[in-house]
This record gives structure tokens, C-alpha cells and sequence, in this order.
């Protein structure tokens, strides 16, 4: 019982976790501050769903699968995020707080969903 | 009926993040909703093993997580230097297409 508890706790965590970075992959203004927001909670939302689903296997040979998916997971997962915002950054693409522009606040016009715009 | 929730859940971000990778201003937006909509698939396949019982389906998991990993590292290198087979060099130039792909 306390283990089903505990299992319904972890993947409840888990998928609100996933549906917060879902949202701030949806709505945050850039490309940086964005995959901020789906890198953090990428790896705590697969950890906290696999560690519920090794709560109702127990200890089998399916919760050490799921081991083995967590830990390529928890490997991948932040060196996939590293590798891009390091392709990004080579490829010219700007953070949107390195323009000036969008700390003044009479440029109320400026449209923070294109980064062209926001390029010197 | 928990994995049930944890699958709407699941399908609710998938859904995000395809939105973001439809919208996606750069080509760098589109990579990062498809690198987290392959950790959620990992964890749709997961979930789905358990919900049905059949526990084998954990390999399927296990070998999406590794290709999963390789893909967004190739497609990165594939739009760092415009082709898979040179060594480091870039064949075009990189920054004149960030904005427009």
C-alpha cells in the first residue's frame, strides 16, 4: 500500500514536471531560455516516472531495464542540451539579453519570437 | 487508471513540444522540442509496457533512448557543418541560415 503510494506520488510528480517544461518550451521568448526550461526538467521528470514504474516491479528484471533506461537517460539527456546550446552559441545565435534593446522599455514593439530581428 | 494519468501526461507535453517544433523560429527550437519529445517517447513506451503488462516492450525503451541520443547529435553536426562526412570544417556558412531554416 505504501508502495503504491509512493509509485502514484513519483508519476504524478513526474508528468507535472513534464507538463511544466512542456509549457516553458512553449512560451519562454528564446531559444536559450527555452531549452533552459526543457533541459532541467527533462531528466527529474524520466527519473521520477521510472523510479515510480521500479516501485510497482520491484525488484525484477524490468525495474533493472528501467535502471539501465535512467542511467543513458541521465547520461544523455544534459550532454544532448550542452551539445546544443554550444551549436547554437557557434551557429551566431545571440542570447536575447545581449542586445540592449530589450532591457529598454520604450521598445515596446520589438518581437521577442524573432531572433533575426534581435541580431545586430 | 495511474498509468493512465501518467500517459495523459505524457501526451500533454508531446504535444507542447510538437507545437514548438512546428513553430520554432531557428532550426535550434526544432531540435530541442524533438530531443524532448524522444525522452517522453522513452517514457510513453515505458508506461505503456507497464499499463498493458507486457514488460519486454522495455527493450524497445531502452534501444529508442540510445538512437534517440545519436539522432540529435547527428542532426546537430548535420547543421553545424552542412554535411556528415568532414571531420570538424564547415561546408556553408552557418550564420546566414540560423534565422530562416
Amino acid at each position: 500500500m505504501i508502495v503504491e503510494t509512493l509509485s502514484w506520488i513519483c508519476l504524478v510528480l513526474g508528468g507535472l514536471l513534464g507538463i511544466i517544461g512542456g509549457i516553458g518550451l512553449h512560451r519562454f521568448p528564446d531559444f536559450y531560455t527555452r531549452l533552459h526550461a526543457a533541459g532541467t526538467t527533462d531528466t527529474l521528470c524520466a527519473a521520477l516516472f521510472l523510479l515510480g514504474l521500479g516501485l510497482q516491479a520491484g525488484i525484477t528484471i524490468a525495474s533493472f531495464k528501467l535502471f539501465l533506461i535512467f542511467a543513458f537517460i541521465f547520461l544523455t539527456s544534459p550532454t544532448a542540451s550542452h551539445s546544443l546550446a554550444n551549436a547554437a552559441m557557434i551557429g551566431g545565435l545571440n542570447p536575447i539579453l545581449s542586445n540592449p534593446d530589450v532591457l529598454n522599455p520604450d521598445v515596446s514593439n520589438l518581437d521577442v519570437s524573432n531572433p533575426k530581428q534581435l541580431d545586430e | 487508471m495511474m498509468y493512465a494519468v501518467a500517459i495523459i501526461a505524457i501526451l500533454i507535453t508531446i504535444l507542447l513540444a510538437l507545437v514548438r517544433a512546428l513553430l520554432g523560429p531557428t532550426v535550434y527550437d526544432r531540435i530541442a522540442a524533438m530531443n524532448m519529445l524522444g525522452t517522453k517517447t522513452i517514457l510513453l513506451i515505458a508506461v505503456f509496457a507497464f499499463l498493458t503488462d507486457r514488460h519486454d516492450l522495455l527493450d524497445i525503451a531502452l534501444v529508442y533512448a540510445l538512437i534517440n541520443f545519436i539522432g540529435v547529435v547527428a542532426v546537430l553536426k548535420l547543421v553545424e557543418q552542412g554535411n556528415l562526412y568532414t571531420n570538424g570544417e564547415s561546408s556553408v556558412d552557418v550564420k546566414s541560415e540560423v534565422g530562416d531554416k
